[in-house]
């Protein structure tokens, strides 16, 4: 019982940062939900500033972390001419070959926009700090790119774990 | 773009909390950045498609492929457009919802030119 050298990349990649990334959300985005000057005492905001700052940072390395070790480390496994390589596989059979030509398409690209607008929702909350429970249009607007982030990240994560029960890099 | 006697109001009630404030310039730098950084992707993954010479000048590790050029340039455009912006509007009070509303605008162009029934359709022979 073991994994290959391959497959601790693709745990990594799927598991590991991109698990952080996924269910760091969730925090994150309630966290800024509920940064509201008449739900949170002044005393309170500080802290709770504090721990929002860590997890929107770790969001955007997770994100980081994932498209880095995906195309740089996975995707070369993945695209191997050789003929029992992932690519080769899904190519070869007409049934499948779709999980190619869009899935694996729009995913290795789309993917990228995730951590630029992850980093640029972290950028607002290090920066804006306390400041976000004053501006409510500035908190609103790293919500919706903390959002938009994470749903090009679902596309991409979806694709990967779909493309990787068909094929999978091994 | 509004002026600092808007952007500097805190635009909610917060009885009892005193933070210095800070412009929104910054803020509005990063977030068209971002916009510009997505345009980038979607143009380089379009272009790549259109053009063989593109893709084999983006084709900086024959191990990843054109993926890397794309990707990199994208992140590459971003960072410079970020550090541009920054300098210009730095000390600026502008608001960032219309940055933001020009960002989402951006963001759906690339993320149109990272779909594939987009971009394949301008691929050359």
């Amino acid at each position: 019982m073991h994994f290959t050298d391959r497959e601790w990349w693709t745990l990594i990649h799927g598991m590991g940062f991109g698990s952080l990334f996924l269910l760091g959300f969730a925090g994150g985005l309630a966290g800024l939900y509920s940064l509201r000057a008449q739900w949170v005492t002044p005393a309170g905001i500080a802290e709770r500033v504090h721990r929002l700052k860590i997890g929107v940072v770790a969001m955007a390395i997770a994100a980081w972390g994932t498209v880095i070790t995906g195309t740089w480390i996975v995707y070369p496994w993945y695209r191997d001419p050789a003929l029992d390589s992932p690519r080769s596989s899904l190519l070869g059979d007409a049934a499948t070959k779709d999980w190619h030509h869009f899935g694996m398409e729009w995913k290795e690209h789309v993917a990228w926009l995730s951590p630029i607008l992850a980093t640029v929702a972290a950028f607002i909350v290090v920066y804006y700090g306390v400041n976000l429970i004053r501006h409510d249009r500035v908190r609103r607007t790293a919500m919706t790119l903390f959002v938009v982030s994470f749903l090009f990240a679902i596309i991409a994560g979806a694709f990967g774990a779909f493309i990787t029960k068909v094929a999978p890099v091994i | 773009m509004r002026t600092v006697e808007d952007t500097t109001r805190p635009e909610t009630g917060s009885p009892g909390i005193d933070f210095p404030d800070k412009p929104e310039g910054p803020v509005v730098a990063a977030v068209l950045a971002g916009g510009i950084g997505c345009l980038a992707l979607g143009v380089f993954t379009t272009l790549a498609e259109a053009s063989s010479s593109i893709k084999d000048w983006l084709n900086w590790k024959d191990a990843v492929g054109p993926l890397a050029g794309k990707t990199g340039m994208a992140v590459i455009v971003w960072l410079i457009a970020w550090v541009a912006l920054h300098l210009f509007y730095r000390d600026k009070p502008f608001e960032t919802r219309r940055a933001l509303v020009i960002a989402l605008v951006l963001i759906g162009l690339g993320a149109l030119g990272t779909f594939p029934t987009f971009f394949q359709a301008f691929a050359s022979e």
